[in-house]
């Protein structure tokens, strides 16, 4: 079983990322009179003309308010809006639309779910998590924790930056509930072999969450193939707008658990006696919901669907593979993540520097990286460092820009030298 | 090591390097790395920090880096004596020029000066990410709430 298994359908012949490029509007300016380099796509990728146009014409063409169904605009809203959710249930090979949710990110997605599996939980039970884990991915757990008297468990990473499979293994028991795994760490890059993950908790019956936001904008996940419960992630990592995430989750699940907010458009009917929940996946979307950065998320994908993905990725591990190199270049730098499968990240740190220095000067030079703690704080203590300078690639990134950020980090390695 | 009354005094900050040497070295920079080369450089001044001052009420929230920050106040003089201690050497740096604008002056003179107009001059804050300038901020507003606390004293 592949635990990242791509569709790939072609429609440029080769990988032409000049060509890519040219679809990215902000790539082509210029950062402190240099020309920009941006490479904190971990934080958040740029969007191509595709998203900004769908976004744009929808508000010019056919906006108005969602399944209210009274007039025309009305109509075109909603299919467009809930055409998105048929784009996305194909990028994720979802049985039916019904188990997509769509919510403001993947962490109100992991807050979601934590909250519905709740009732389920007594004290005693435990809640695995990784030490590799994103906040998103390890508070909203604690505090359900702290509300059930359950326990969130971490599983041990190598220093290496894998998963210590031992560990994975030792800490499953009869008291397990939940797993709460991310797909790819936030920080180190790693690819976590999720698959084998959960088909050893399913045979426990151990509800399984995949953390998916660093994963899909290099890989198309298939849900089914993966066998999760719940799979989450974020629009504007995926070239798509802010505000927007999706949650996975299977039917079942989902029917069983409690909505997460009350309001308009999750319900089927309200009286003060009574008050009924809407169907999925509308019982989880109460609200208006953000219409506009829907149909730019569905944009997003269709445009990346539009790619030669296999070649997207083969370009990416070039990236990944030429920065590796030239690290030896910089006197004192050392990449923290030296996993065996890895997304193109790469966190470091150079002896001497504080990350938020090596930024700053970066930045000088028109080079956007992301410095501190990454919102993984356990990770940043279990490698004794208060943070790290990371910078993420995108298949928009090319082999020049990584000389760039070399040629930029010695130039920063002289300045304090 | 505790910080002495002498290790205040004998910061270097506002004292052997003044305000009017800083603005005088900014003016032959050209260009981004002569400045942050100088901003470095005037951060290796700043003092030894005593470890046992590292603690939470010292702390400057709201900086990318970990900022330190104690103070004594010269009851025979007047005057506010200040030491700041970063992880982050270009932090160090801009402690620095903080210090040479407000270290060792009477609180009612520190607050009447205008930080944000000598960094302004120094065009510092153009070169200075927001988040960076409001940890600078966070920095100024914490020696400000000092100087305005030992000014109340001074009245009592």
């Amino acid at each position: 079983m592949t635990d990242l298994s791509v569709v790939s359908t072609t429609r440029r012949p080769t990988f032409d990322v000049e060509a890519i490029r040219r679809d990215f509007p902000i790539l082509s300016q210029q950062v402190n009179g240099k020309p920009l380099v941006y490479l904190d796509n971990g934080a958040s990728a740029q969007k191509p003309e595709a998203v900004l146009d769908a976004m744009d014409r929808y508000y010019r063409e056919m906006h108005a308010n969602v399944h209210r169904g009274a007039h025309t605009l009305g109509d075109r809203a909603t299919v467009a809006f809930e055409g998105s959710r048929e784009t996305v249930r194909n990028f994720l090979n979802a049985e039916s639309t019904r188990e997509i949710i769509w919510t403001r990110g993947t962490t109100e997605a992991i807050n979601l779910v934590a909250n519905g599996l709740a009732p389920r939980l007594k004290a005693g039970d435990e809640i695995l998590v990784s030490h590799m884990e994103h906040h998103a991915n390890i508070v909203p757990w604690q505090m359900i924790a702290e509300r059930t008297g359950a326990k969130v468990v971490p599983i041990q990473i190598t220093p290496d930056g894998e998963l210590d499979l031992e560990s994975f293994t030792s800490l499953l028991n009869e008291k397990t509930r939940i797993l709460a795994i991310t797909h790819v760490s936030n920080v180190l890059g790693t690819v976590n072999p999720v698959a084998a993950l959960i088909e050893q908790a399913k045979a426990l019956g151990i509800i399984t969450l995949v953390d998916g936001a660093q994963a899909v904008p290099h890989y198309q996940p298939d849900v089914r193939a993966l066998g999760c419960d719940f799979y989450a992630f974020s629009s504007h990592k995926l070239f798509g707008p802010t505000g927007i995430g999706v949650l996975y989750g299977k039917a079942q699940l989902l029917e069983e658990m409690p909505p997460y907010q009350g309001g308009g458009e999750m319900i089927e009917r309200v009286s003060f006696e009574r008050t009924t929940w809407n169907t999925l996946p509308y019982k989880f979307e109460a609200g208006t919901p953000a219409i506009a950065e829907a149909v730019g998320l569905g944009a997003a994908i269709d445009y990346l669907q539009g790619l030669d993905r296999q070649a997207m990725e083969t370009a990416e591990s070039a990236l990944l593979e030429r920065a590796n190199q030239l690290v030896e270049t910089v006197p004192g730098m050392e990449i923290i993540g030296t996993a065996k499968r890895k997304v193109p990240v790469m966190s470091f740190k150079i002896a001497g520097l504080h990350p938020s220095d090596i930024g700053t000067l970066l930045d000088q030079q028109g080079i956007a990286i992301r410095t501190g703690h990454h919102c993984a704080m356990p990770l940043m203590d279990f490698y004794g460092v208060p943070g790290t300078a990371r910078a993420s690639f995108a298949f928009y990134n090319t082999l020049d820009e990584v000389e760039a950020l070399f040629t930029a980090l010695q130039k920063v390695q002289r300045l304090f030298a | 090591m505790t910080a002495t009354k002498d290790d205040f005094l004998n910061n270097p900050l506002g004292k052997n390097t003044t305000l009017e040497d800083v603005l005088d070295g900014f003016e032959l920079l050209d260009d981004w790395e002569e400045r942050y080369a100088y901003i470095i450089d005037l951060g290796k001044q700043l003092p030894a920090f005593p470890d046992e001052a590292r603690i939470e009420e010292n702390y400057v929230h709201g900086c990318q880096s970990q900022v330190w920050l104690i103070h004594h106040y010269d009851d025979a003089s007047g005057r506010l004596y200040l030491l700041i201690d970063s992880d982050a050497m270009i932090v160090r740096g801009l402690a620095a020029i903080i210090l040479v604008a407000l270290n060792g002056k009477p609180p009612r003179d520190l607050l009447a000066t205008d930080i944000d107009e000598l960094f302004e001059r120094l065009d510092l804050f153009r070169h200075i990410s927001p988040t960076r300038g409001n940890g600078l901020r966070a920095m100024v507003g914490k020696i400000r709430d000092i100087a305005a606390a030992e000014l109340a004293d001074a009245a009592d």
